[in-house]
């Protein structure tokens, strides 16, 4: 069965053991979560989770009425093709010398990053896209040498 | 009113109408021990806490009430995972309280800690650790709603010293959480409809159902709709008594030891009505073969049973009862639910498959233990509440005691707990006093939980224990003879204890039959003895369990023992 990756978001309470008893669904059936991003909503009481993970749609689909059985789990949403917008935010530390800085300079111009800290041996730059835009731009970013990278997870609306 | 954290436990479980729980006390379980001095509500101490778990899982089992038990923190909790993980994968509504350390050492590891909700979380439906006495109540009014509602299963809550200790005012809450959702009970009209129009069309149709009829209460409606429909059923080892099994269309148990009948009966079906099953591997067989020239219809009150092992043609949501009601009203209307002429034919295929292979046994000059089950089944008149714990005993009970009503058999199905029938047969007692209770044990198995017998005699609880005594851990020993080569590694266990002198010594009557002609007095005699009763079977010890599928092959490749095979 076709292997790929599968977007989804569940709204849930607010407690400390919701992300444990979510992650023992994904662990229980062998499924990695490639990523996740949690915040609360408007209402306090209540936290979005979104999650990416990949798998066959079959158990994918298991996953979500196990998911959708947790006292704590309010809603759950898969991201379809259809109008749901994606991102992802990623934040990347480069080398910034002497040798670099013109080719520097071209890419954050090219890449639409924004520079968050320029110093003289290094700059933090953040990029913000889909997940093939941040592939890219991580890509092109790769020959100045990333020093360090954190990668928000993505999450999507519809 | 002001009441302690303790004092709202009590007042909360009266409010359940819970009046018995199965306890063991402990160090941050005091405050509550001293409210149960008072004696508003019936504990039964007993001797490890597996057998709370297991004695409130039996309890459950046989009063369709939702089981209750109180331990301690540290090791009084986690000897309870084992009893919660069996009422898990059979889903039996218990809500098991467990003492955790003042909610300030939690995380310290004090003395008696453990993380016993981290522990559970994979093996209960739910589980809370109260914070604040004052949330005691609506946790408990949660705890026991999310136990018994839609698929029932265990509810764990741990309760901190200091929440125990504490003062909050107390109202009984509202009668239904809010905060969580009601299950859909409601199957969808124009299925059923579907459900109909399959039943006319079909040419060899069979029923298999499961615990999800005991459970959800549905014997009646079920009876009934076998009746109007003609379709011969079979059932699954946790739905055994739901349906008589001395009706003519009953076609026993299907499955790795199942009938032959019902195998063939399965793997030949044009349609099966599959009803509060959940496909495990031990029922199906290879799954690649299983029914493959069948349409399935699965009811199942629980979204995530269906299309989860075997993937079925139309799937029904709802509860077993309700669905049930429903398709009998439907079928009012039907003058003929399935073509009589194909029935008939079909059914004359099942009488041919009954004649060719019965279940049988043969016999010799040791005991054969299904014999011992078919006189038990004689001499209670077929009334007994009846426990088993796992393996060949519990073969041989599904297969030779023709359980008629729900609610009469006890096994752990899905876990397989050896040590499980014991304890469950003391908490199954104690839910019904006037009944003649069994627990049909292995000499391996009762091992596993024999202190309990103390309990037993503790408190009078008449529980009848015939120990099937081969000297080997039976199932496994069955096995190695046909798998591996008859290398019987590790499963000799042959020192056993004079289980005569071990029920003596705990104050009970013990009884022995060595030889075939004995068995019936001896049994006889140890059902009529008052109190707690060991009877020591000492049976053939290389009997084996047949028929019998191997695993991972199709149900038809059936191996029928010594003599057919």
């Amino acid at each position: 069965m076709e292997v790929k990756e599968h977007k989804m978001t569940l709204l849930v309470n607010n407690k400390p053991d919701v992300l444990a008893r979510i992650a023992g669904i994904f662990s229980g059936k062998g499924f990695n979560i490639e990523s996740i991003s949690a915040n609360v909503t408007l209402d306090p009481e209540i936290t979005k989770i979104t999650l990416v993970t990949r798998g066959n749609t079959a158990t994918v689909g298991k996953i979500e009425k196990q998911l959708r059985k947790l006292v704590d789990v309010l809603e759950f949403n898969l991201a379809g093709n259809d109008r749901t917008i994606l991102r992802e935010m990623v934040l990347v530390r480069v080398p910034y010398l002497e040798e670099n800085r013109e080719k520097i300079r071209k890419d954050i111009e090219n890449f639409h990053c924004r520079t968050l800290r320029m110093e003289s041996d290094h700059c933090i730059l953040e990029v913000t896209g889909t997940l093939e835009e941040i592939d890219w731009v991580l890509k092109g970013l790769k020959p100045l040498g990333i020093e360090d990278l954190s990668r928000s997870g993505i999450i999507f609306l519809k | 009113m002001r009441l302690k954290g303790a004092q709202i436990l009590i007042k909360a479980l009266l409010e359940e109408g819970v009046d018995t729980i199965f306890g063991y006390p402990g160090g941050v379980v005091l405050d509550i021990y001293d409210e149960l001095h008072k004696g508003q509500l019936r504990h039964i101490l007993v001797r490890h806490e597996q057998g709370a778990a297991h004695a409130a899982d039996g309890y459950a089992r046989a009063s369709g009430k939702a089981g209750v038990c109180l331990v301690t923190s540290g090791p009084g909790a986690t000897n309870t995972v084992t009893g919660i993980a069996t009422a898990y994968m059979d889903s039996i509504p218990l809500v098991v309280f467990t003492g955790q350390v003042s909610t300030a050492l939690i995380g310290s590891d004090a003395f008696q800690e453990a993380d016993i909700t981290g522990i559970t979380r994979p093996c209960t439906k739910h589980n809370y650790i109260v914070r604040r006495t004052e949330d005691l109540a609506r946790t408990i009014k949660e705890a026991f709603y999310i136990a018994r509602c839609g698929r029932p299963g265990p509810v764990l809550v741990d309760l901190p010293k200091d929440v125990a200790q504490g003062m909050a005012e107390y109202a009984p809450p509202e009668a239904s959480p809010a905060s969580f959702r009601e299950p859909s009970y409601l199957p969808d009209t124009e299925a059923l409809r579907q459900v109909i129009g399959m039943l006319r069309q079909a040419k060899r149709p069979v029923i298999l159902t499961g615990g999800g009829i005991i459970l959800g209460r549905a014997s009646e409606d079920l009876r009934k709709f076998v009746r109007t429909t003609g379709v011969p059923i079979t059932s699954t080892l946790m739905g055994l008594g739901a349906y008589p099994g001395t009706d003519p269309l009953w076609l026993g148990m299907p499955g790795m030891h199942g009938t032959y009948y019902a195998n063939m009966a399965v793997s030949h079906a044009d349609l099966i009505i599959a009803i509060g099953v959940r496909f495990d591997d031990r029922v199906t067989g290879r799954l690649s073969d299983f029914a493959s020239q069948a349409k399935i219809v699965h009811i199942d009150i629980d979204p995530a049973s269906i299309n989860k092992n075997v993937l079925v043609d139309l799937p029904v949501v709802g509860d077993s009862r309700t669905v049930l009601h429903q398709l009998n009203q439907m079928l009012e209307q039907e003058k003929e639910a399935v073509p009589a002429d194909d029935l008939r034919a079909w059914l004359r295929q099942i009488k041919e498959w009954k004649e060719y292979a019965p279940l049988f046994y043969g016999t010799g000059e040791k005991i054969k233990p299904q014999c011992v089950i078919e006189t038990l089944y004689r001499l209670t008149g077929g009334e007994a509440v009846v426990a088993t714990e796992v393996g060949q005993n519990q073969m041989w009970t599904a297969q030779f005691y023709h359980f008629n009503r729900p609610n009469q058999f006890l096994t752990s199905g899905g876990l397989g707990t050896m040590g499980y029938g014991f304890p469950a047969a003391i908490g199954a007692q104690i839910a019904c006093p006037d009944r003649t209770v069994l627990d049909i044990a292995g000499d391996g198995s009762i091992q596993m939980n024999i202190q309990e017998l103390a309990t037993a005699v503790n408190y009078n609880v008449p529980v009848k224990v015939v120990i099937l005594n081969n000297g080997f851990l039976g199932m496994v020993r069955q096995w190695q003879e046909i798998f591996y080569g008859r290398r019987y590694s590790h499963t000799n266990i042959s020192q056993v204890p004079d289980f005569v002198k071990l029920a003596e010594a705990y104050g009970a009557t013990g009884l022995r039959a060595t030889r075939p002609e004995e068995m019936e007095t001896v049994l006889k005699k140890g059902l009529e003895t008052p109190g707690p009763v060991f009877m020591d079977m000492v049976v053939d010890p290389e009997e084996g369990v047949y028929p019998m599928v191997g695993p991972g092959a199709a149900l038809t490749e059936m191996d029928l023992g010594r003599k057919n095979g």
